[in-house]
């Protein structure tokens, strides 16, 4: 079974009395254990709704909400579904409590009513995966936003949560910020089998992913490899969504008749592959 | 060009002055903007670029150097640096936190109101300035909290365009937008400066979005500025720009590493068509064995 | 800048001070309060003083930061002695006029003044010495007792931290929203005291627009990380009595006996 098993969900909020618009429509959607999903969309497409479906900030409207098997919707399950699916949010300034980022990382546990030595324990292992231990003194507004960012990450390894959901991360943040959080969260991914879904409008971003899924308009439009979702480049166009320019430039080159291997996703894949194409020369280069 | 608008003459500023927490945040910073340009201003976090430009509009005033706004030192009468904000207008980042007022068209009376021009006046300029920003009529007499994310964000930067300034300076108006949102904005401040001709600051992280604007660029490092000269001359020094933390367009990267392979391509390429006009007929020409006739993508 | 205000005044060092148990810490500058304020005469009144300077000593702060701490109250401490220099009563040292200065309103002036500055100081070792967050917490377990009676002292305690959180933030964006109505033309520094508050509008309202929405994501984080009241909830840092805590407590015990002995052999120094 899915570790996220999303049946045909529909939502909608209420506008004013009587008015009410459509956010999601029968949307379908599996994401199982280790996953890396990217979800991808225009702002007001669906995906911040679906991300508080997932654990239950929000309920849904029709069809079902299944988190490893539990219902999400029900009342009875809302602890049990939230320590399992964590949420990081957009703003980094907002969504810290504490003055100090140990006692941070320490709020989830606490509200789950683990011993303090165990918590001690988890906040200082926390702290070390997304390499802020140093900082476990400081104050939170003293820090970058990518700090920021990845202490919010603490906060929730710390409640020993299986699933991150993140929207739109590193949105607020400067490149070396956006780095930082995107290096974290792939380690997290790989190296504690944690299931990511990063909702993002930064393409460079989704192609680190296993897989994207692109919304419109409440429904879901693509899904698959990176690969195979970014190949698309005149879908994409249409719907406004962006394509890394080493994809485009590929992808306009073979259009044009200029016969390539492949259609890379990021400045190094196209580089490399340059390389192979031009042949002899790429050998001096690698010694130099 | 013939006559500078903006020029900076040893621009320093510190932050808390004269305290043990002194901290120079921009440093003998000499710099001279012409009459119609679009400058992008770049440079990592912490290398002084929101501190100039608040300098350059009379927020900040310099610890020494001038500011000199058409050859005049702004701070020569500290009582009219009002007038000063006018005629440089700063749209902050995030501006829209910055609405305040009943409806739209009262907020982007506020900027033009305190110029002192009458009602009448005041609302044809936030008019104007809503066109500008692509703000449909009837969003005006709506309140600005009832707005979308991006439409709030327009309103905020027509409510500084209203004031009708010589100079826009724009800190990162992108962020936070989807690439929609974010191409739609570009290509109005793009319109905005062919139309009206008016001077042009522009800072971003984005490299692809500063590439396809800015005719020069200002690079700011360590609190000064490490170069100021046209966007493909900037670029063109790519290794220069990573050591300060900052790096060229993804498809100007790809160009000079292309060159570096034998491709006689401009390595100052920064759009993906100037790219593909220099490309295709020399992929065309190199590897024409291995064309397998027309495509029909 | 507005940011550059803090919040207590608390300085991090590891001193015996600083690991002393917070709990103990305000029942401590409590008890201390009230025995300054009944010290009857000079010579309990030097040793309360004696008492909180070694407590100074021991936080390892430098004393230029206790001197500043009593500079905003230089002002109440200049006007009470003005006030009981000229009020005693008895034989005039010198006179002026209606205005006389006896040797009791002398006395009267120096006891006051040392009161109120010792009464600071003690305070002040207590906020140097305990970040905001160990302070709440300290108050938080103090209070307990009173949430049998339905007090909802979790609440405020939390209330407390999440404060202790976002005024620096808040602080922070004022600024920010003051720059950007600046920057269009909005005049603050000028006007009568009514063009001056019809200013802060363009301020006020962005700011309490943006404190709601921050509000909304702290409630929205704070949810999903499991928060649901203080049922059930454990802390990481358990505050516990070490063996230095008991030797400050028996420190205070003796220095009780001392005080109470001083102001029983001395006469009191102020009549009435």
């Amino acid at each position: 079974m899915a570790f996220i098993d999303i049946k045909d969900v529909c939502f909608s909020y209420d506008l004013e009395a009587g008015v009410k618009k459509d956010v999601l429509h029968h949307v379908s959607l599996q994401v199982e254990r280790g996953e890396f999903v990217a979800l991808l969309g225009h702002n007001g497409c669906g995906k911040s709704t679906l991300s508080k479906l997932f654990n239950g900030m929000l309920t849904a409207g029709s069809g079902q909400v299944l988190i490893d098997g539990l219902d999400a919707g029900l009342e009875e399950n809302q602890l049990e579904v939230r320590r399992r699916v964590g949420l990081v949010l957009q703003n980094p300034d907002n969504q810290l409590v504490a003055g100090i980022v140990e006692e941070d990382v320490a709020f989830g546990p606490e509200n789950l009513g683990v011993p303090p030595e165990e918590i001690r324990q988890r906040v200082d292992a926390a702290l070390k995966a997304v390499d802020m231990y140093h900082y476990r003194e400081h104050a939170p507004h003293k820090l970058s936003g990518g700090q920021k960012q990845r202490v919010a990450i603490a906060g929730i390894i710390a409640m020993e949560t299986s699933c991150i959901v993140l929207d739109e991360p590193t949105a607020m943040l400067d490149p070396r910020g956006r780095e930082e959080v995107m290096e974290t969260i792939t380690r997290l991914n790989k190296e504690k089998g944690i299931t990511i879904v990063l909702i993002t409008h930064y393409m460079d971003e989704a192609v680190r992913a296993g897989r994207v899924v692109v919304m419109d308009d409440g429904r879901i439009l693509m899904d698959g490899a990176p690969r195979e979702v970014f190949g698309q480049v005149e879908r994409l166009k249409r719907h406004d969504l962006d394509v890394p320019q080493a994809t485009e430039l590929c992808y306009r080159l073979q259009a044009a008749g200029v016969n390539l291997p492949a259609i890379p996703l990021s400045v190094e894949e196209c580089v490399g592959m340059f390389r192979e194409m031009l042949g002899g020369r790429a050998d001096e280069r690698m010694d130099s | 060009m013939s006559e500078w608008i903006l020029e900076t003459k040893n621009l320093t500023y510190q932050y808390s002055a004269g305290t043990p927490f002194e901290k120079t945040a921009v440093e003998d910073v000499s710099i001279r903007i012409g009459k119609g340009e679009f400058i992008g201003v770049i440079g990592h976090t912490g290398s002084g670029k929101s501190t100039l430009i608040q300098l350059l509009n009379g927020l900040l005033r310099p610890t020494r150097g001038q500011v000199l706004l058409n050859g005049r030192d702004i701070w020569q009468e500290p009582k009219k640096i009002r007038a000063v904000r006018f005629q440089v207008g700063m749209v902050f980042q995030y501006p829209e936190y910055q609405l305040f007022e009943e409806t739209v068209l009262k907020d982007l009376m506020f900027g033009p109101k305190n110029m002192g021009l009458s009602d009448e006046e005041a609302a044809a300029r936030a008019r104007e300035a809503a066109a500008f920003t692509g703000l449909r009529p009837e969003l005006l007499e709506k309140s600005p909290f009832e707005l979308s994310g991006g439409e709030k964000r327009r309103a905020a930067i027509a409510g500084v365009i209203a004031m009708d300034p010589e100079v826009l300076i724009l800190d990162e108006p992108t962020a936070g937008l989807d690439p929609r949102g974010r191409d739609v904005l570009l290509a109005q401040i793009t319109q905005y400066h062919k139309k009206r001709g008016n001077t042009v600051l522009l800072v971003s992280h984005s490299m692809e979005d500063i590439g396809r604007t800015a005719g020069r660029l200002l690079v700011m490092d360590h609190s000064r500025a490490a170069m100021l000269a046209p966007t493909k001359e900037v670029f063109a020094k790519g290794e220069e720009l990573e050591k300060m933390g900052l790096r060229v367009p993804q498809i100007t990267k790809i160009v000079q590493e292309l060159r570096a392979l034998g491709c006689p391509v401009d390595p100052s390429t920064l759009t993906v068509d100037d790219a593909l006009k220099q490309l295709i007929p020399y992929f065309k020409q190199k590897l024409p064995g291995k064309e397998a006739g027309p495509h029909a993508v | 800048m507005l940011s550059d205000i803090t919040l207590g005044q608390f300085f991090p060092r590891k001193s015996l001070m600083h690991r002393a148990d917070p709990r103990l810490k305000i029942c401590l500058t409590v008890f201390s309060i009230v025995l300054i304020f009944v010290a009857g005469n000079f010579w309990a009144l030097a040793f309360s003083a004696l008492y909180i300077g070694l407590g100074m000593v021991l936080s390892k702060i430098p004393l230029k930061m206790y001197l500043k701490s009593l500079k905003p109250i230089l002002f109440l401490v200049a006007f009470t002695a003005v006030l009981n220099v000229f009020y005693g009563t008895g034989e005039p040292l010198w006179q002026w006029g209606f205005l006389k200065v006896t040797r009791n309103g002398l006395l009267n002036c120096a006891f006051v003044s040392i009161r109120i500055i010792v009464l600071i100081l003690a305070s002040s070792v207590l906020t140097f010495t305990t970040s905001p967050t160990q302070l709440t917490d300290a108050l938080e377990r103090l209070l307990r007792p009173l949430s049998k009676l339905r007090v909802p002292v979790h609440e405020f305690a939390m209330i407390m931290t999440i404060a202790l959180r976002f005024v620096p933030l808040l602080l922070e964006e004022t600024e920010k929203i003051m720059s950007a109505q600046k920057a269009r033309g909005a005049d603050m520094e000028s006007g009568g005291l009514i063009q001056r508050i019809k200013a802060l509008i363009p301020v006020l309202i962005p700011l309490f627009v943006s404190a709601f929405r921050r509000a909304y994501d702290l409630a929205t984080a704070m949810e999903s990380r499991c928060y649901h009241g203080g049922e059930g909830r454990t802390k990481m840092k358990v505050l516990r009595f070490c063996s230095h805590d008991y030797l400050i407590i028996g420190s205070a015990v003796l220095a009780l006996g001392v005080f109470i002995a001083l102001n029983l052999i001395f006469p009191p120094a102020i009549a009435g």
